[in-house]
């Protein structure tokens, strides 16, 4: 069992995926990451999380990429998990998900990269609640788009600042 | 005024419980010092935190522990684990409460996933032969639409592949174009890979309910298919 975001991270190693973040230079868009619990703090070590950053800086730029605090295995859960989306319990939810919420603006970015489908859920939710205008991508998504490779259909979760990037 | 806990009637029986099942919970060694409730974004929800849920614990206040919804708040991030003195494994505690609750009584939404699962393969309840249509279709547009991409080799049960990926259930149900660029990446390496038709979601809300069988029935099924008829090397989890 080995996750994608640890293939990547050694695809990008090994030169097979020739990804860069030339797409980002003059555009400057700001990212930030959600560490999901179970690639994280569950796994044991911070083995995954740290690829997922050696990824996420290789294609969007070093200087575009702003972390949360605290972060890795010392990160907040977004409140999503553990089967709270579908507990019936969604104010004690976005309660919960005040704190991830806070320290996402706190980073200032415009783009939080949720590499699970439950984090991706709880996040916009949050946002939308709260009232923030984050938009909330998959990786695939942005690997794609520096590879110039993504197409018009593919681009639900870009903001209006990345829709027609490399189109 | 807070009511006085009465000690002497009570009986920490499920405490017990809990600690046949996981030894190594070490409940009795809570210090009380408060860095689980400090850094979990639950604490004070349902009025309930970590530590108060300890020290209800561990006096015998077992109806109550048992009556407290907050079970279904905590996600079991585990985050009190890491940051205590005496690794007290609470996420073990929270498990184990959501399964003292009968099967039929857990929430509705963890619940039906859980069974959708068991039955269909993902927890959207899309069973193996719309999955399998869902994504050889859209690898189709792919090819056809993407003349960079016209190659683009998806595949379901394909046997001897170097890497079976699960996929989250959401994407083929609700998103199924957000399966490409996860595709052209894999194109682009020249991976060898498919995916599988049997339990091939990524998710699994069994564990979630706490239903041991149902989840260990998921695990099963699909540790069966990769080694017996597939016959690949690894599972990639893509999420």
């Amino acid at each position: 069992m080995i996750t994608i975001i640890e293939l990547y991270a050694q695809w990008i190693r090994e030169g097979k995926l020739k990804v860069n973040s030339d797409w980002n230079k003059d555009l400057g868009a700001k990212f930030t990451v959600q560490d999901p619990c179970n690639i994280g703090r569950k796994s044991g070590s911070n083995k995954i999380v740290d690829d997922l950053r050696f990824v996420i800086k290789t294609v969007v730029g070093e200087e575009n990429f702003i972390d949360t605090v605290p972060n890795r295995d010392n990160n907040y859960c977004c409140g999503g998990g553990g089967g709270a989306l579908q507990a019936g319990f969604p104010d004690q939810r976005r309660a919960y998900g005040k704190t991830k919420f806070n320290q996402i603006m706190a980073t200032g970015a415009t783009y939080v990269i949720a590499p699970c489908h439950n984090c991706h859920g709880q996040i916009e939710d949050i946002g939308h609640h709260y009232g923030a205008d984050y938009h909330v991508v998959h990786l695939w998504t942005i690997i794609a788009l520096a590879m110039d490779m993504l197409a018009e259909t593919e681009r639900t979760y870009l903001g209006p600042d990345l829709a027609e990037v490399g189109l | 005024m807070a009511e006085a806990i009465k000690i002497d009637n009570l009986d920490p029986e499920f405490k017990d419980e809990v600690l046949d099942k996981v030894p190594d919970a070490n409940f009795d060694f809570c210090l009380t010092c408060g860095t689980c409730t400090g850094g979990c974004p639950a604490s004070e929800q349902l009025d309930m935190d970590p530590r108060k849920l300890i020290r209800m614990l561990n006096l015998g206040m077992d109806e109550e522990v048992k009556k407290s919804d907050w079970k279904w708040v905590c996600s079991m991030c585990a985050r009190c684990v890491l940051a205590c003195p005496m690794k007290i494994n609470i996420p073990a505690l929270i498990f184990n409460l959501r399964a003292s609750v009968p099967r039929e009584k857990r929430p509705k939404g963890i619940l039906g996933s859980c069974d959708q699962h068991i039955r269909t393969g993902s927890a959207m309840g899309a069973a193996k032969e719309d999955f399998e249509f869902t994504v050889l279709d859209v690898a189709e547009e792919i090819r056809d639409e993407q003349p960079e991409f016209s190659g683009l080799e998806v595949t379901v049960d394909r046997v001897g592949a170097n890497m079976v990926l699960n996929q989250n259930s959401r994407e083929p149900v609700t998103e199924p174009e957000e399966m490409g660029p996860l595709w052209k990446i894999l194109h682009k390496v020249g991976a060898d890979w498919t995916y599988p038709s049997v339990m091939w979601a990524g998710e699994n809300y069994c564990m979630f309910l706490a239903d041991l069988e149902g989840w260990k029935y998921i695990i099963e099924e699909f540790v069966h298919h990769i080694d017996n008829n597939l016959k690949s090397p690894y599972v990639v989890n893509t999420e």
